[in-house]
């Protein structure tokens, strides 16, 4: 199978890879660019926990292919954290332990950052719509709710 | 696999035409790459048609009309108000399917041509009487959205067919549509049973034009005339709302599957029919619902 050459920005670094037409983002960011930051729970966009953002719209990068990514800009959790200094949601994961095995919580980042952009002051409805898509299968949600709903209101203090 | 991007539809037709076999056209691929990667459908060409210009465009015409490019995102159609303020029950359809992510890249036509009889987008789409776009060798004809699925994950498309454009009609005065489903759930589900309604009104609020349709109640989705007739020339009092509850039952051909039973099927498809058609109403009276 011929290989294609893709040259796109993941993360705000320009990226080029070889790619079977077959494989998937996911497939990508994990396997050529060692970005295994983005989970395969379903393959099937039903868990959430590939979800990364592709020119700022969030989408499940297990229902996109790699040579799709051809001129896109890329954003993953490993962009997240600028250095050292986690972004205020990943620091409001911890305090509020919004997780535990810790397998959803990549894609549950990523959602919950492309939320607040949109929407710096969503009601706890519209968090747990935009969440739908993000499954956990440990916490019951509710800790992952109250942290991105203190996140949103500290970082409309902080504005 | 071979995977091409065309930066026209002719040449994406011209590769469909000469292409051996399976082939699939990929706009947003939250069903192709689904479908994929369970190995339910390999295509042996894949064409992305995203390369092509406008076809991330939505645009309206001095008419009224709207045409939506068939790599138009629901998220993105969501996102523009004078289109939601135009076809709410047509946007709130689309933006009903899947998750946030799955709105970031799931497309109408998508929706409309992965035959699905529980589509959300499609019934709406034919209360609305949308059209759409399909180009060959032999050049661009318009379809009517309903004659376009044939059964369940089947189209009246020939090879060498693409559908290139999505055409909604100018929403005119005094106009409302609204689409309701039912899922045993409150979000990321399939239809049970989904009903569309697309309805006009006169300066004396009685209804003049109406178009009704059903979706997972029969092999395809369903326009229902008996049901929009039962409101027509009426300002939907209880008399005709019973009427066209039990047109739109009556219309069911549903299977009973594990999401639901042919008769419970049947009787939520007059139930939503109902509800739609208040919903309608009132958004073709100028209010915000």
């Amino acid at each position: 199978m011929k290989k294609i050459h893709v040259t796109t920005t993941v993360n705000g670094d320009s990226v080029e890879y070889l790619c079977d037409p077959r494989e998937t983002l996911l497939d990508v960011l994990r396997d050529r660019l060692n970005l295994t930051g983005a989970k395969e729970g379903c393959g099937t966009g039903d868990c959430g926990a590939c979800s990364v953002t592709v020119d700022d719209r969030l989408i499940c990068s297990c229902l996109m292919l790699g040579v799709e990514a051809e001129g896109k800009k890329i954003a993953t959790v490993e962009g997240m954290a600028n250095g050292e200094q986690l972004h205020p949601l990943q620091k409001k994961f911890i305090e509020y332990a919004a997780l535990q095995c810790g397998i959803c919580t990549p894609g549950i980042l990523m959602a919950a950052k492309s939320l607040l952009e949109k929407n710096p002051d969503p009601s706890e409805t519209e968090v747990r719509y935009w969440l739908a898509g993000n499954l956990c299968r440990c916490t019951g949600y509710d800790k992952i709710i109250r942290a991105v709903m203190d996140t949103a209101a500290d970082m409309r203090e902080a504005s | 696999m071979q995977y091409h991007s065309p930066t026209c539809f002719e040449d994406a037709a011209a590769l469909a035409a000469k292409a051996t076999g399976v082939t699939r056209f990929l706009a947003g691929g939250t069903d192709v790459l689904v479908q994929l990667r369970a190995d339910i459908v390999t295509p042996d060409s894949l064409i992305d048609i995203k390369a092509i210009s406008g076809v991330r465009d939505i645009s309206s015409a001095t008419d009224g009309s709207w045409t939506i490019g068939v790599a138009v995102s629901g998220a993105e159609m969501k996102e523009h108000p004078e289109l939601s303020q135009d076809w709410p029950g047509l946007v709130e359809a689309m933006d009903l399917i899947g998750s946030t992510q799955v709105q970031g890249r799931a497309t109408l036509v998508g929706n409309l041509c992965n035959g699905s009889p529980a589509a959300d987008s499609v019934p709406a789409m034919v209360a609305a009487g949308v059209e759409v776009s399909v180009t060959s060798a032999q050049g661009t004809r318009k379809v009517a959205a309903i004659d376009i699925p044939v059964g369940p994950g089947r189209t009246s498309l020939t090879q060498g067919e693409v559908v290139s454009a999505v055409h909604i009609p100018p929403r005119g005065p005094r106009g409302g549509d609204a689409y309701l489903r039912f899922i045993p759930r409150t979000e990321m589900d399939i239809a049970v049973v989904g009903c569309a309604i697309n309805l006009a009104l006169d300066t004396n609020g009685i209804i003049t034009e109406a178009r009704v349709s059903l979706g997972a109640v029969a092999p395809t989705v369903l326009l229902v005339s008996e049901a929009a007739d039962a409101i027509i020339g009426s300002t939907l009092d209880d008399a005709a709302l019973d009427k066209l509850a039990e047109a739109a039952s009556a219309a069911c051909n549903p299977i009973s599957d594990k999401r639901g039973t042919v008769e419970f099927r049947i009787h939520v498809a007059g139930v939503l029919a109902k509800r739609a058609a208040k919903i309608a109403y009132a958004r073709a009276q100028g209010e915000n619902t």
